[in-house]
């Protein structure tokens, strides 16, 4: 990939663009059935890559990457209608009473998706649903870390969707690099935070808005009165999914000495159910993404001071880790610098509640959230003292598959958020649309100069807000 | 010194002082008073740095401004509120809403024309989604900023809400702290670099900058009212408004019309010398005043073209047959200065529009709807308003904001509110209906996977056309049967009914 060819394809979509052909509601339903079609066809393809790229089991497969696809692609065909609907139901005043205002959706441009390697298929095409959705060209730029899963997008894209609007850029770090040189409408990167900033940084000469999903710890209580059994199931399965290589896995645990000493045996029991005796044997445990990547786990383990409690084992041949949990793990240990993105689990004992909170606080606003307890005060008390991209209590990860909740971060998880409309509305511009009428010109009258006392005060009562109208006016 | 503010905002933020509903509720009563109660202040102030008429100040920026904050306090509760969304199967028992939260501390950048309405409108949506404020007025409008300075920490929390003056040093270095928003108003060359500095902290900003608003004046119009639109538009605060239509666009036929319309709106607005008129402004400053008349040159105006150094005053100017290479086409104007640019018809003016950069505003004068329509579908613009212009700013439930390099993000009203707080996805579920979850655990078998593609299915409820006509049908038809059955009960039991 060159910048020459880059450009090319860009100018090639940007005019495409102005031709206003992605606008029309047939045109994007047409793709996004096609991209239906896509995914529905090339289900084992599918699978067949992401197992070659990262191990992945078929049921990850489906559950985690197709039919999140699929049903955003439904939800998004179901709704394209609504969303594209100018919203009239807007307040009004006296002023514009006899007025047209309206918002209107419109789409961006030519945007630019950069999806990320540990769900290569839903972060790129979930992002292109809500592009398509919204009336917009767009260029994809898959993780090249999973070249099978970038190989296959390459080669079905151009088959099933317009190739006058949607291209598909392959590279590696330097070739994104040049790409971001050009100007988009919008640039929607799935990864990490240093890359993060960088991106920003090539989007700001451009004035271009930015949606950014990152990540970082996040932290999972499990505190008061709890089914144990039940919490460690749903704990489990959130943190080893996908080889605990999820940006909303819950990176660690939070709770008393006494619900450690609880967990424990429930952890193990459950791990045991899920995954047998060997997890390495079985068929539903995955492998790290790249021998990069599993060093860097493993040197995060080797240099942890926690104590290994369960698993710990790990094969490098295969970039094979054991889902391993370690205890007495302490705020400045190894594993709670950096988001661990792996099938390890530290749990930090504490005293209270109120340590447990102080403690997040003291971190940077995480992705996501999570709190295990019966209690509702321990619910209500986490979550109005802390903030998070997102919150699930008493389970993990979900909250993520209800396309009626935004799904994004805040602070340094990141800004903006997609999924069902909310995507839509990152991918468009709302643009407040006042029709006035000609009649009422003497009522105009009052706000022209010749300024006069008589004409302010008759405009002040015209337009002042009176609490139960909708909305204001600031000048008639 | 910026620093430190900085730091004592977050400290305040952190202790949760600003939080709880009735203190925000409250800080907006007090912003409020001191509106009402330093108008007078105020109005001297904007006087003495833009020559702002008493009658302009109130208009342009106060009365806006109680609007927002009377609405703030009025639906605070119902703007705070967790929102409730819809749920599928997996989730049909459990709690599912978005909560907005405080982003933490924010920071205003004001801007020097209306130095007021957009320093303390961003302030009014900050304070009510519950954040700290740093706000940092522009130094350009210096009797506003030092006014700011000497009347906030009067009336609100003095660290919630510090005000930092100084100028482009002290702006840099605030920018080098690290915020949780920044609110940026201005022009695009500072956007950038305001973008930039946000960008090493990952912080999002809000950028309302400006660009070329064209105005479209169709052929079959009252140009009689629409010339006295877009000269009240044009000319108030001297041309130094952010949506004021920057040049017209119309057909070679009626450009004498527009221009004699224009002229005689003049006339009445500010008399034959508008210099003396008391509701004419002037430009902010030296350097704005000697850009303006540098755009003028090498062009006659054919309405106005008188200005006086010494006073910044430049008259209302209008210039007909303007190229679209000239210099006055090439950059935002913000000044009284009109260029009228010909075009053969509608398809040729939305060319002309879409060959440059996304404006803040588009305004579009027809009786005709399907130029209105094409006006709107072909072209995309921050905001629009049809047969008016600047009136889509005035209604606070439109959202207000740029595109493109005209800006990002939007306010007024509940905008404001939801730009300044985090929409945090909430899924609150029990450890019950266990049973269900069972089927997402491994080991795992075609037959779970099944179970699990159906529970995920949302929308729960179809709504589709076919089902809709199926149930009404189905509906209609048991009522029908429900009818027929119970005649016959009827008959059968020979009851006689005067109805048969």
């Amino acid at each position: 990939m060159n910048t020459p060819l880059d450009s090319c394809v860009l100018n090639a979509l940007r005019a495409t663009f102005r031709s206003g052909v992605t606008f029309p509601e047939q045109f994007r339903m047409t793709q996004l059935q096609n991209l239906l079609y896509l995914v529905e066809e090339n289900e084992q393809l599918i699978q067949d890559a992401l197992h070659k790229d990262l191990h992945k089991p078929k049921f990850e497969s489906v559950l985690s990457e197709i039919q999140i696809t699929l049903n955003d692609l439904y939800f998004a065909m179901e709704n394209l209608r609504t969303w594209m609907q100018p919203e009239y139901n807007i307040g009004k005043n006296l002023a514009t009473r006899m007025d047209d205002c309206f918002i209107r959706r419109e789409p961006l441009g030519v945007v630019l998706i950069i999806g990320a390697w540990n769900y290569p298929l839903h972060l790129i095409l979930l992002p292109l649903v809500a592009a398509i959705a919204a009336g917009n060209c767009a260029i994809l730029k898959p993780s090249e870390i999973c070249q099978a899963t970038e190989q296959l997008l390459a080669e079905l894209i151009p088959k099933y969707l317009s190739q006058d609007c949607y291209a598909v850029l392959c590279g590696g770090a330097e070739d994104t690099k040049s790409l971001l040189k050009n100007k988009f409408d919008h640039i929607f990167y799935t990864g990490s935070q240093v890359v993060a900033r960088s991106i920003l940084l090539a989007a700001a000469p451009h004035l271009t808005p930015v949606t950014l999903e990152l990540g970082g710890k996040s932290p999972c209580f499990i505190y008061g009165h709890i089914d144990i059994q039940k919490a460690a199931k749903r704990l489990c399965w959130s943190k080893f999914f996908n080889t605990g290589q999820s940006c909303v896995a819950p990176d660690y645990v939070l709770c008393t000495a006494q619900t450690r000493d609880a967990l424990l045996p429930a952890l193990r029991e459950t791990l045991r159910t899920f995954y047998g005796p060997d997890p390495g044997a079985s068929l539903d445990m995955g492998r790290i993404v790249t021998p990069h990547h599993w060093r860097r786990l493993m040197d995060m383990l080797e240099k942890s001071k926690g104590k290994v409690v369960i698993g710990g084992e790990s094969r490098e041949e295969d970039r094979y880790i054991a889902p391993t949990v370690l205890v007495d793990v302490q705020e400045s240990d190894a594993l709670m610098q950096e988001e661990i993105f792996g099938p390890i689990l530290p749990i930090l004992t504490i005293e209270s509640l109120e340590e447990g909170i102080d403690y997040i606080n003291r971190q940077e606003k995480p992705l996501a959230l999570y709190v295990f307890s019966d209690e509702t005060s321990v619910v209500t008390t986490v979550l109005n003292n802390t903030s998070s991209g997102g919150f699930c209590g008493n389970d993990g990860i979900v909250h993520m598959a209800l396309p009626g909740l935004p799904f994004g971060g805040v602070g340094a998880s990141g800004m903006g958020s997609y999924h069902g409309r909310w995507g839509f509305e990152t991918f468009s511009h709302r643009r407040g649309c006042m029709n006035r009428s000609w009649l009422l010109e003497r009522v105009n009258v009052l706000r022209y100069p010749p300024y006069s006392d008589y004409n302010l005060g008759w405009l002040r009562w015209a337009t002042t807000f009176k609490k139960n109208s909708w909305g204001g006016c600031s000048v008639m | 010194m910026e620093k430190q503010a900085v730091q004592r905002a977050r400290e305040a933020f952190l202790a949760g002082r600003s939080r709880p509903l009735e203190f925000r509720v409250q800080q907006l009563k007090s912003l409020q008073r001191m509106i009402t109660d330093r108008q007078g202040e105020i109005a001297t102030a904007l006087k003495q740095d833009i020559n702002r008429s008493q009658y302009d100040t109130p208009l342009f920026e106060l009365i806006g401004l109680e609007n927002e904050i009377s609405l703030a306090v009025s639906k605070l509760a119902q703007w705070a509120a967790p929102r409730p969304v819809e749920r599928n199967l997996l989730t049909i028992s459990d709690q599912a809403y978005i909560q907005p939260e405080p982003l933490g501390v924010v920071l205003i950048i004001g801007a020097w024309n209306y130095p007021w309405a957009l320093t303390l409108q961003p302030l009014v949506g900050a304070i009510a989604a519950g954040n700290a404020a740093v706000v940092k007025p522009s130094e350009l409008s210096e009797y506003s900023a030092s006014l700011l300075k000497a009347l906030l920490p009067r009336y609100l929390d003095q660290e919630l809400y510090p005000v930092v003056c100084g100028g482009v040093s002290e702006t840099q270095e605030l920018l080098r702290q690290r915020f949780d928003h920044v609110f940026y108003t201005g022009n695009s060359t500072v956007g950038k670099l305001v973008m930039e500095a946000a960008a090493r902290h990952l912080t999002p900003v809000t950028l309302e900058l400006g660009g070329k608003s064209p105005c479209y004046i169709d052929k079959d119009v009252d140009l009689r009212v629409a010339c006295r639109r877009i000269t009240w538009g044009k000319f108030v605060n001297c041309g130094q408004t952010c949506i004021a239509p920057d040049y017209i666009l119309c057909e070679p036929s009626i450009q004498n019309r527009v221009v004699e319309g224009i002229r005689q709106t003049l006339l009445e607005f500010y008399g034959p010398d508008p210099k003396s008129s008391p509701d004419y402004g002037r430009i902010i400053n030296q350097r704005h005043f000697n850009r303006l008349m540098t755009l003028l040159e090498g062009y006659t105006a054919t309405v106005g073209g008188q200005s006086d150094s010494s006073q910044r005053y430049i008259a209302p100017t209008v210039v007909k047959d303007v190229p679209p290479q000239a210099r006055l086409m090439q950059e935002e104007i913000f000044g009284p200065l009109l260029p009228i640019v010909t075009v053969s018809d509608i398809d040729d003016a939305i060319h002309f529009i879409n060959e440059r950069e996304k404006p803040l505003a588009l305004y579009v004068f027809s009786s005709n709807k399907k130029v209105i329509k094409r006006m709107l579908a072909e072209t995309t613009s921050g905001g629009v308003t049809v047969n008016d212009v600047i009136m889509h700013y005035t209604l606070n439930s439109l959202p207000f904001g740029g595109v493109g390099q005209s800006g990002t993000g939007r306010y007024h009203g509940k905008h404001t509110f939801d730009q300044f707080s985090h929409h945090r996805a909430c899924l609150v579920k029990s450890l019950g209906m266990e049973d269900v979850n069972m089927v997402r655990y491994p080991p795992q078998n075609r037959q779970k996977v099944r179970r699990v593609r159906l529970a995920m299915r949302t929308p729960l409820v179809d709504f589709s056309k076919g089902t809709y006509i199926w149930a009404v049908t189905a509906s209609i038809v048991a009522l029908g049967l429900l009818v027929a059955l119970t005649v016959i009960l009827i008959l059968a039991a020979g009851v006689s009914c005067t109805c048969l």
